[in-house]
């Protein structure tokens, strides 16, 4: 054996030590791991039995103690089987869930049931607490006007602490405190830009519409949505913008000039008799009125005033302005898309409506192209819902930072068991069948609703050239008004016999 | 349910008479001078002016198309609001005409930021507070005023009408009157009811 070969012969015997050695210890190591998880267990579980204790004093009245209790429940009914107190069922649980809820919160008795049956408990307090906090402030850069990079040196250099918003949004702009009132800023009033909620971005970015096109936004007011859609279009194409509140029309027309939106047409009719007047849009927005469930923060008086009632006779308003809506697209123009978006998180608002119509129109939904959200559900207590609607999305101000919003993209497939263009249709069919019957028929010019505004243009040119023609005639007074002037003149007269 | 539609929608809105169109372009005329061919010659999308109620707006025919079946009641603004017809039957620029005249303006004041933010407030233009102005403007002349800022774009903040002539405005007081005050964008908070 050479001097080289006996050392190495040691090296090896020693590194087998070593390894006897270090198995030892990782046996050692081990038990003592054993031992240490076995007392943590022991003692999480006394800490379980610590903290899961339930007072059950219904008339607890101190708010801390509330607010305790309410954890405590919370965190009981996420094990319960081994967290809870065997002298209590789970339905007494979760009535003091709903109790404290309902003190701590300040919610009423219905709504609370509601959002409990919306999300699991732990979820539901989220929400809440969500729903106390405001919103992260949020601003949209007016691309007709400015540049995002520009617009942003000049409010910075103006003491606003602000961000892009996200990568979703090229235009939106999210503010973290600013020394001087966002409202009022020469680049505000210039129409720069405009204070908009990040949630109400998604109904416009689901709607997509294009240069040229023809689009349709049905509750418009304040007309963020309005000059969100316009700039979108470049300005170019129609977007007429409705409001049935006609106390909102005002602030809809300036921001809408603000903006320099002059592509729009406003008018102040309810929606749901649109179909009257026009037609054959490319696209269609609408934002329904609704309980606005989804942004308690902004206005907290929801917590109360809602019923049952509300929540159902917004549904009707909004399953009625959904089938507007359908019947004003056109299937055979591009897009033919519909959005519906609500700001409320109720399913009686959202996917039954989007399920109501789905069931009386041809129409489908489909992806909103929006990269988050939840998907909206097709299963809640014993109402079931076409799949489909899974591809709706439901934003959460707890998950999100955004308000809650729904927002659902429908494409019509054809006209099919649309009411109105039927009845067109048999409109059409109607004075032929006449004809055949009487033999000096009158000459009625049918026009199809969609060529009707410059057929108008015509034949109004042509009726004020008659009444030049004819020499300045006044028109013939109805009944009424004659009625009426009479009155006024008597009333004229009677005044000046007294002053006499 | 469609009805005829006809009988319904013709007391609409209607182009301007003869006199009311020499009034209008009387003033706009006096902000844009020669430029006002510009806006009727717009040959990619002719516009059209048009009076509906006591108001005056100019709008492209496409949207104007779009704009007729609506009821005189329902139908609230289209295309640009120019300004109205009073009662005496004289025409007021309002401050929604102010994209039009920005982007034809001939004579042109631009304003520092203090100045900027009174004038928005309803208040004259001070000499003070001027900054820049067009050269050879005589007085009583509509102007655009600007809201000068730094390596920047310039912010139409409203119009006016200017109360003596550029030699004059050179020599005069730090407190005199350079622009008299017509409309400026702080209307659209103050005064959003009688915009339209």
């Amino acid at each position: 054996m050479s001097s080289s070969e006996s050392e190495s012969y040691i090296s090896e015997q020693d590194e087998i030590f070593e390894e006897l050695e270090r198995e030892v210890d990782q046996e050692e190591e081990e038990q003592q791991r054993m031992e240490a998880d076995a007392e943590a267990e022991a003692a999480e579980a006394a800490a379980d039995v610590e903290a899961s204790t339930v007072d059950f004093d219904p008339e607890l009245s101190d708010m801390k103690a509330i607010r305790e209790r309410l954890e405590t429940i919370i965190f009981v009914l996420g094990n319960f089987k081994v967290r809870r107190d065997e002298e209590h069922s789970r339905s007494e649980y979760i009535d003091l869930l709903k109790h404290d809820i309902a003190i701590y919160y300040g919610y009423c008795e219905y709504l609370v049931d509601l959002f409990l049956d919306l999300f699991s408990p732990d979820e539901a307090i989220a929400f809440f607490e969500a729903s106390e906090k405001p919103r992260p402030l949020t601003i949209r850069v007016n691309t007709l006007r400015t540049r995002r990079k520009e617009l942003a040196h000049t409010l910075i250099n103006r003491g606003v602490n602000l961000d892009p918003l996200g990568a979703w949004s090229k235009v939106g702009l999210q503010i973290y405190d600013s020394g001087v009132s966002l409202g009022a800023t020469p680049e505000y009033l210039a129409g720069h830009y405009m204070i908009q909620a990040a949630a109400s971005f998604l109904p416009c970015i689901a709607l997509d519409p294009k240069p040229g096109e023809k689009v349709l936004d049905m509750c418009a007011a304040p007309g963020g949505k309005t000059t969100y859609l316009s700039q979108l279009m470049k300005n170019t194409g129609v977007v007429i913008a409705n409001d049935f509140n006609e106390k909102r029309i005002p602030a809809l027309v300036a921001n809408i000039h603000r903006m320099g939106a002059s592509n729009t047409v406003v008018c102040n009719k309810d929606g749901r008799q649109l179909g009257e007047m026009t037609g054959g849009f490319n696209r269609v927005l609408i934002d329904a009125p609704c309980t606005g469930l989804g942004v308690i923060s902004r206005d907290p008086s929801v917590k109360f005033d809602k019923s049952e009632k509300d929540i159902l006779k917004s549904s009707h308003v909004q399953r009625e302005l959904m089938l507007t809506a359908i019947d004003l697209v056109d299937s055979s123009k591009p897009g033919a898309v519909i959005v519906y978006s609500t700001c409320s998180v109720t399913v009686e608002e959202n996917e039954a409506v989007v399920d109501y119509a789905l069931a009386r129109r041809d129409v489908k939904v489909v992806e909103t192209g929006l990269p988050f959200g939840r998907p909206g559900l097709i299963r809640h207590r014993q109402r079931r819902f076409h799949p489909s609607i899974a591809q709706s999305v439901r934003v959460y101000p707890h998950a999100h930072n955004m308000d809650g919003f729904y927002v659902c993209k429908l494409v019509k497939i054809s006209n099919k068991g649309s009411a109105i263009i039927a009845a067109a249709e048999e409109a059409k069919k109607k004075p032929q069948k006449a004809e055949s019957k009487q033999s000096q028929p009158k000459e009625q010019e049918r026009v199809p609703l969609i060529l009707a505004p410059r057929v108008l243009e015509a034949k109004r040119a042509e009726a004020v050239k008659a009444k030049k023609d004819k020499g300045d005639k006044k028109p013939k007074r109805t009944g009424k008004a004659r009625a009426w002037k009479g009155r006024k003149e008597r009333k004229f007269q009677g005044k000046k016999d007294k002053k006499e | 349910m469609p009805t005829s539609g006809l009988v319904v929608c013709l007391p609409i809105m209607r182009p301007l008479d003869k006199e009311e169109t020499e009034k209008v372009f009387a003033k706009l005329i006096n902000f844009i001078g020669d430029n006002v061919h510009a806006l009727l010659e717009r040959k990619d999308d002719p516009h059209v002016f048009r009076l509906h109620k006591d108001r005056v707006f100019y709008v492209s025919e496409l949207v104007l198309a779009h704009a007729s079946p609506f009821q005189r009641k329902d139908l609230k603004s289209f295309g640009t609001c120019l300004g109205k017809m009073t009662h005496s039957g004289k025409f007021h620029l309002h401050i929604t005409a102010l994209p039009i005249l920005a982007q034809y303006a001939k004579y042109k004041v631009w304003v520092n930021e203090s100045s900027a933010l009174s004038f928005v407030y309803k208040n004259h233009v001070l000499k003070s507070g001027l900054v820049l102005m067009t050269e050879n403007v005589p007085a009583h002349q509509g102007v655009v005023v600007y809201a000068k800022k730094e390596s920047e774009n310039d912010v139409p903040i409203g119009f006016g009408i200017l109360a003596r002539a550029t030699y004059e405005c050179q020599a005069c007081e730090p407190g005199d009157i350079v622009v008299f005050h017509q409309a400026d964008v702080g209307e659209y908070l103050r005064d959003e009811e009688n915009l339209v």
